[in-house]
């Protein structure tokens, strides 16, 4: 129970069903704020109030568990190390592979529970992953990292609601955290400032902005590690392109700490190159063909995947633009997922 | 999975006891009268009187005089006042006096009011360290004064610790203070009501007690302050209580406070009596039934200043493999609540600076559960937990070993394809975490500050 809306939520969902249910809430950092500002994270004192409230309209037990040395390693190190090397990662999917159904759910079952219950919006049924019926706030895309050992331990009670009918219902429950703002954002990263926050982490790394097509250096960055694939603000280039079309994020290399940058049309990809897939509920036939979707909250491309040496390749009916590696590739079969594969490369 | 009782089992009296049906009537018949005990007419006079009455009896049951009890909010103010106040006072009396001397095991009242002190106010603080039964050594508070004697404002040693239960040779100790002419203040927060506390013959300067913990209301609490001892106040105000503590006296609380206080001093030795045989009871059958549990802290065989050497009702336990906090939600879901002793933030325990500085390591400190018996508590209390403490640390142990895996989901017992809109459709349900659901559900801390 994050102190939000949508897992306090499913808490009463879950007793609404018969079961036994404690409510927990994560705590991440060493040491949290007591006061929650704008709509980041969800780890100050005042969220862990919000969700001890609901526990308390619930009726139900409350516990907060530490867990902040794992997020700490499994989470944040990554995240930091996920952009030193030039990718682009998702730490909420990285949080729930290896936190919530991984480190939280094993204690769980340890103590005696049987399952982790969010407030994700998606859909999970005998072992079938899908899309939530709001396609506005469908969390597939991050929970399709988990393997089907990990759902077999998790419940996602509002897969089938919109998050207009999440609030609704709150509000009728009684639960003051009906209205409360939706969390954007990296949940540890209190200002926002990921570049800032990197560059504490990791120390200026200055290195050049290039142009992809004429090679010549547009200008100077702090740390290749700010950028992301795809990205066309803050590049902060002195002069424009010789056609004046704005000049994108088309490959980073942390190696040499150069960015490179160029126009639109050379960020179209049409082939992801990944890692070694989980797949859902089995390996589908292969070469599979459905769509994939290749960011949070991306766009939804046709997609043919298959096999080459035990990683994925996945061709795209549609062009996708900035494609970053470190994103997952997730495979879905209309609404369903199928798998999903960390993204390598792309052309 | 084992049944609790229908009343929960409450082993938490070192944190909150409740209140003494005295208690309850004296503060009754003050909170339904009218009257500032600062007034000047007749209803001012009469909650005065109450007042008054009050505080000489506080000062009949612990050795005081009255006009050295200064009402409080309770264990953190006066803890906060006797630090600082004489901190202030002694400091501005003599420049060089900036150093204070604490032990390590003190209450986070003392020990983060020492901090604010060193940070805003120039101070230093000497730490005195404590042996593995968690007791500080006269010689050790000797041999801290002696590194400049000149410098020391003042000396905090607690009466008895929270979480262990060590008592301290307060005489003794205030004795080493006084040959320098150094005021010694002792939280006696715990040991009022259990032990022999008598304020005169310790010669300790300042204590500090509170309501909360043996039967008063919370919210109320005094520091006892020697008439010749000068103390800056925190709080200005009205110039009430000597001028040291401005404020409107509570006069409810007060004589509820007054109450609990008289009380608990005249059978004291009988219930310590009691609590010290039934805690040993717990001791010995919880050390029987799980192997690898110590208790930490003192045993409790001998005499300090005509008192036993460990509170009696305190049994503060050590669970090998275990992580506290496991082994305190799988008891509460057993009916039977505990504290992990130490204090917390958000519900998160930090490793127990008590055992650190006691010389145990970070996994016996979170690995620990303080079972604080009080004045209701019987011999079926202890029964229950000795009833469910071994499969419980049984369970724990292996969550233990759950969290320590870094390999997420490989040996999971789990069933597959729970469809979690039916509760009767998931397979496989063990004994094991189950809540046996009891009346009042809103116990909703995890750690809770201690003491």
């Amino acid at each position: 129970m994050s102190g939000g809306v949508d897992s306090a939520v499913a808490a009463a969902r879950a007793l609404d069903a018969g079961h036994d249910v404690t409510g927990v809430h994560l705590a991440l950092s060493p040491a949290p704020a007591s006061l929650r500002h704008g709509a980041r994270g969800c780890c100050t004192l005042e969220d862990a109030r919000d969700a001890r409230r609901a526990a308390d309209v619930l009726g139900i037990p409350f516990y907060v568990w530490d867990f902040h040395e794992r997020f700490a390693e499994d989470v944040v190190d990554d995240f930091v190390a996920e952009y030193a090397a030039g990718r682009t990662p998702n730490p909420c999917l990285r949080c729930n592979e290896k936190i919530k159904f991984a480190a939280v759910l094993d204690r769980a079952v340890a103590l005696g529970f049987d399952a982790v219950v969010t407030g994700h919006h998606a859909r999970l049924s005998g072992g079938v992953l899908r899309r939530s019926v709001d396609p506005a706030k469908d969390q597939s895309y991050v929970l399709a990292v988990l393997t089907c050992e990990q759902l077999a331990g998790a419940v996602f009670p509002l897969g089938g609601s919109t998050k207009d009918d999440v609030r609704r219902e709150a509000a009728a429950r009684g639960l003051g955290v009906a209205d409360k703002p939706d969390s954007h954002d990296v949940c540890f990263i209190a200002d926002g400032d990921t570049r800032g926050f990197l560059t504490r982490r990791l120390g200026e790394r200055p290195g050049d902005l290039v142009d992809a097509e004429s090679g010549a250096v547009v200008g100077r960055h702090g740390g290749a590690f700010g950028f992301t694939v795809g990205q066309r603000r803050g590049l902060r280039i002195d002069h424009p392109a010789g056609d004046g079309t704005p000049r994108y994020v088309l490959s980073i290399s942390p190696a040499t700490s150069t960015v490179t940058v160029g126009p639109a049309a050379l960020l179209d990809v049409t082939a992801v190159y990944a890692g070694p897939p989980v797949w859902t509920c089995g390996e589908p036939m292969l070469p599979f063909a459905g769509t994939a979707q290749l960011r949070a909250h991306g766009a939804v491309s046709d997609a043919v995947a298959r096999l080459a040496d035990g990683r994925l390749v996945v061709e795209l009916g549609q062009a996708q633009r900035g494609i970053a590696a470190g994103q997952a590739v997730v495979l879905y079969d209309d609404d369903r997922v199928v798998g999903s594969a960390t993204i390598e490369s792309a052309r | 999975m084992t049944s609790g009782p229908r009343n929960p089992v409450y082993l938490d009296h070192a944190a909150t006891t409740p209140m003494l049906p005295a208690a309850v009537q004296a503060m009754y018949e003050q909170l339904i009268r009218v009257g500032n005990p600062s007034s000047l007419h007749a209803a001012g006079r009469e909650s005065r009187r109450v007042v008054e009455q009050a505080r000489e009896d506080i000062a009949a049951a612990v050795g005081a005089r009255p006009s050295e009890v200064i009402f409080t909010s309770g264990g953190t103010e006066s803890d906060n006042l006797a630090v600082k106040g004489l901190f202030w006072s002694r400091r501005d009396a003599d420049l060089r006096r900036r150093r204070i001397i604490a032990s390590a095991i003190e209450h986070h009242a003392v020990l983060d009011s020492l901090e604010w002190l060193r940070k805003h106010e120039d101070a230093e603080v000497t730490y005195l360290p404590v042996d593995s039964l968690g007791r500080v050594h006269p010689a050790a508070l000797r041999a801290a004064i002696a590194e400049a004697p000149e410098d020391v404002a003042l000396v905090s040693v607690m009466w008895a610790n929270n979480e262990v239960g060590t008592v301290q040779p307060i005489r003794e100790l205030a004795a080493v203070a006084h040959e320098h002419g150094i005021p010694f203040h002792t939280d006696a927060v715990q040991a009022v009501g259990v032990l022999p506390v008598d304020f005169t013959a310790s010669g300790v300067d300042a204590l500090t007690l509170t309501g909360h913990k043996l039967g008063g209301p919370m919210g109320a609490g005094a520091l006892l302050l020697g008439r010749d001892i000068a103390c800056t106040p925190v709080l200005h105000g009205g110039g009430q209580e000597r001028d040291v503590r401005s404020g409107t006296l509570d006069a409810p609380a007060i004589a509820g406070l007054a109450a609990a206080v008289a009380h608990s001093a005249r059978d004291r030795v009988e219930r310590a009596e009691r609590l010290a045989a039934l805690r040993d009871t717990l001791v010995h059958g919880v050390v029987q039934r799980v192997s690898g549990a110590v208790l930490n802290g003192d045993p409790g065989e001998k005499l300090i200043d005509g008192g036993p050497s460990r509170l009696p009702g305190n049994a503060h336990l050590s669970f090998s493999g275990c992580e506290g906090d496991a082994l305190l939600m799988l008891l509460d879901a057993r009916g039977v609540e505990c504290s992990t002793g130490s204090a917390c933030s958000a519900g998160v325990s930090q490793p127990s600076h008590v055992l650190l500085a006691m010389g145990a390591s970070v996994d016996r400190a979170r690995g620990s559960l303080r079972f604080a018996l009080g004045h209701p508590s019987t011999e079926a209390d202890v029964d229950h937990l000795l009833n469910v403490i071994a499969p419980v640390v049984e369970r724990a142990r292996r969550a233990g070993m759950a969290g320590a895996r870094r390999e997420s989901a490989s040996a999971r017992e789990h069933p597959t394809g729970a469809d979690w809109t039916q509760a009767d459709g998931v397979p496989g349900r063990e004994p094991g975490f189950g809540r046996e659901h009891t009346a009042g559900a809103d116990r909703s801390e995890a750690g809770g500050p201690a003491q």
